[in-house]
């Protein structure tokens, strides 16, 4: 690759450099050593505890109604397959063997020296995944990829290229998991995702981690021309310490950006989320919009939105809900305009669901706890487009574990 | 069907209702005079057992039984139903799913939505957005499919446009199962079978247009004053105000 000496270089000088945000991970207290994984030509083969752990993220192990699927454990990829003509997927590591043109994109979006993290995987890097939606496709159904973490003490290092050329459409369901017999274990992956001109890209992130792994995603997008990208990412299972402030780039004249998060704290978390859009073409319209819940754990959630061109126009919320005593949210919008007529706004609430709001429930007739988990289920409720069914009764469920928690205080 | 019996109640510690005596019959529906800030709404919130009013004295008796430690859902089960002047929003909850709350999957939402003026409502979040007409319009239509035996409306016509001031009243008279006959009933027949009672709270009396009211009182700093027919004390307030109004009582 063209430019692999100087990514390897800048990385190399940024191997010791602490993030700007969040705790200092030591890449000491992990693996880097993963045990090859055996291919599978059928994800069914996989043990019936994955697959449930790989339904609650949001996967479809018959590849049912997918445009293609993607399986990485640890280091290993264990499944690769693509189901439509009009998308091509492989590990990037593939991809790079075959095509030269995507050092074009490899390191683009993220700089290679941003941090340590993004050194780290730079230098170690294990596949990740490679999807390519051809010009002028509207792929029908989800490509589906996940990342696995099956090993304990491991750190998974990957780097994800998504490119969704002129025209096309497509939406990506990621899931990162946990297996429930590992402990203790760390991710780190660079995503960057290109969407071309006049394409579209929906992409749901699903994380479930586990209660000791640090999570370090990094994640760039670059928007053009009429360009529309839609990131929904959830979040409501333990994780010890996730770190991440995605950035958009909207480069083209009326590209879009539509960002959504869904963010559940229980005790032990830790999680620093942010988003951040940058409007660099006139006429780029962004929107964040979060809604965190503590149960007990630490959410900061970061927005912030940076109008470079004239007539952008970009809206950040954050909206937080404290339903425990013992839980911290720190909601941290910014706004910055560089031009007159960027028009940015931001709206920000955080707080505990007010007693007006459970009792005008209550005076309709429901008991306390149903008020409560119909207040919760309304505040996460962002309309997320294209969310897998599985994946709505994940979040019932959840809401539904809250609401009975609460009655046992 | 409610009874007070020297009701004194408190916010933040500072006493609103001082001894408050009222009794509503079965189908009978009274209004509440009186000026800003004299304690109509800490009342009917106090009623309804919201966690803001703290009743310091005194007891609510409804349908016979005290109510006075139930808490808010225990009397919305029971048969209370109350639209307060200012609900919270709740985001996410749309009004759809919120008559179907009330109405316990039973209602046909649609038919009482196009009743209130509501159908381009529906897929809203509750009060997201509303205007002070359209939060009475809602609040209406939740309490048609709730079906309380007590309705207690807060100022109901007020924020209305006069488009659908008689949307409103209507509404109410349909909640109260008043207005006119139904088919082959005698109206003497139509008024002993009342089973609905309310108490609604004017300023105005607008209201009394589309709903007639049995009885009016009159609240002046915390105590209920002056009881009489509804037609002649608002005559009396409109023409002398509040002042003499509670003069001529005392």
């Amino acid at each position: 690759m063209k430019n692999e000496a100087s990514i390897r270089d800048k990385a190399q000088a940024a191997s010791e450099k602490k993030a700007v945000l969040g705790a200092d991970i030591d890449f000491a207290l992990f693996t880097d050593k993963g045990i090859e994984k055996p291919y599978f030509s059928d994800p069914a083969q996989l043990s019936l505890e994955q697959q449930t752990q790989l339904a609650g993220i949001g996967m479809e192990i018959a590849g049912a109604e997918r445009s293609g699927t993607y399986m990485q454990i640890d280091h290993s990829v264990v499944h690769c397959n693509a189901a439509s003509d009009d998308v091509e997927l492989m590990s990037t590591d593939e991809a790079l063997k075959k095509y030269d043109w995507l050092s074009d994109y490899w390191w683009q979006a993220v700089e290679p020296d941003a941090d340590k993290y993004t050194a780290r995987a730079a230098l170690h890097q294990e596949h990740g995944y490679f999807i390519r939606a051809l010009a002028g496709s509207k792929i029908d159904y989800p490509v589906q990829a996940c990342l696995y973490i099956g090993q304990e003490d491991i750190i998974q290092d990957v780097h994800n290229i998504i490119i969704v050329e002129e025209g096309a459409e497509l939406h990506v369901i990621t899931g990162c998991a946990t297996d429930p017999h590992v402990k203790k274990g760390m991710h780190v992956g660079i995503s960057e995702f290109y969407v071309k001109k006049g394409g579209k890209l929906t992409f749901t992130m699903i994380h479930r981690w586990g209660e000791e792994i640090a999570v370090r995603p990094r994640t760039g997008v670059i928007i053009e021309e009429n360009g529309l990208y839609i990131s929904n990412y959830i979040c409501m299972q333990p994780v010890q310490d996730l770190q991440m402030y995605p950035t958009t780039k909207l480069v083209g004249r009326g590209a879009v950006s539509r960002i959504n998060s869904i963010l559940v704290a229980p005790p032990g978390s830790h999680m620093d989320v942010g988003g951040r859009a940058i409007l660099a073409a006139p006429g780029a319209k962004a929107e964040i919009i979060a809604r965190t819940i503590s149960t007990g754990g630490v959410v900061i959630n970061r927005g912030h939105l940076l109008g470079q061109s004239p007539e952008t126009k970009a809206h950040l919320e954050c909206h937080g809900l404290l339903l425990s005593e013992q839980g911290v949210i720190h909601a941290v919008p910014e706004l910055e305009a560089r031009t007159g007529n960027a028009e940015l706004s931001h709206e920000a609430a955080v707080g505990k669901i007010a007693p007006e709001e459970i009792e005008y429930l209550m005076a309709r007739g429901l008991n306390e706890e149903e008020a409560v988990a119909t207040i919760v289920r309304g505040f996460l409720n962002v309309n997320i487009e294209g969310l897998p069914d599985a994946l709505k009764r994940e979040i019932d469920t959840v809401i539904q574990e809250f609401s009975l928690k609460n009655t046992d205080d | 069907m409610l009874k007070l019996e020297n009701l004194s109640v408190a916010v933040n510690n500072r006493q609103i209702l001082h001894e408050v005596n009222l009794h509503i019959k079965q189908g009978e529906v009274h209004v509440l005079f009186g000026p800003n800030g004299t304690g109509k709404s800490t009342l009917i919130g106090a009623i309804m057992g919201f966690s803001r009013y703290t009743i310091t004295t005194g007891k609510i008796y409804f349908k016979g039984q005290d109510i006075t430690n139930l808490p808010v859902d225990e009397r919305a089960r029971r048969g209370i139903g109350v639209m307060i002047q200012r609900p919270p929003t709740l985001r996410g909850l749309s009004v759809k799913e919120m008559v179907n709350i009330c109405g316990k999957n039973q209602v046909d939402v649609e038919m009482l939505a196009g009743k209130t003026n509501m159908l381009g409502f529906l897929a809203r979040g509750v009060n997201e957005g509303f205007s002070g007409g359209e939060i009475k319009r809602s609040e209406l239509l939740q309490l048609m499919a709730q079906q309380p035996d007590l309705v207690m409306l807060d100022e109901p016509e007020s924020g209305v446009d006069i488009e659908n001031i008689a949307v409103v009243g209507q509404a109410a008279n349909y909640i109260l199962d008043r207005g006119t006959r139904k088919n082959g009933q005698t109206i003497k027949k139509r008024r002993t079978d009342r089973q609905k009672s309310g108490l609604i709270i004017t300023h105005t009396g607008h209201i009394l247009d589309y709903v007639p009211a049995d009885m009016a009182h009159v609240m002046y700093q915390g105590t209920l004053s002056c009881s009489g027919n509804p037609q002649e004390m608002l005559a009396c307030i409109h023409d002398k105000g509040y002042e003499e109004c509670v003069n001529c009582a005392l």
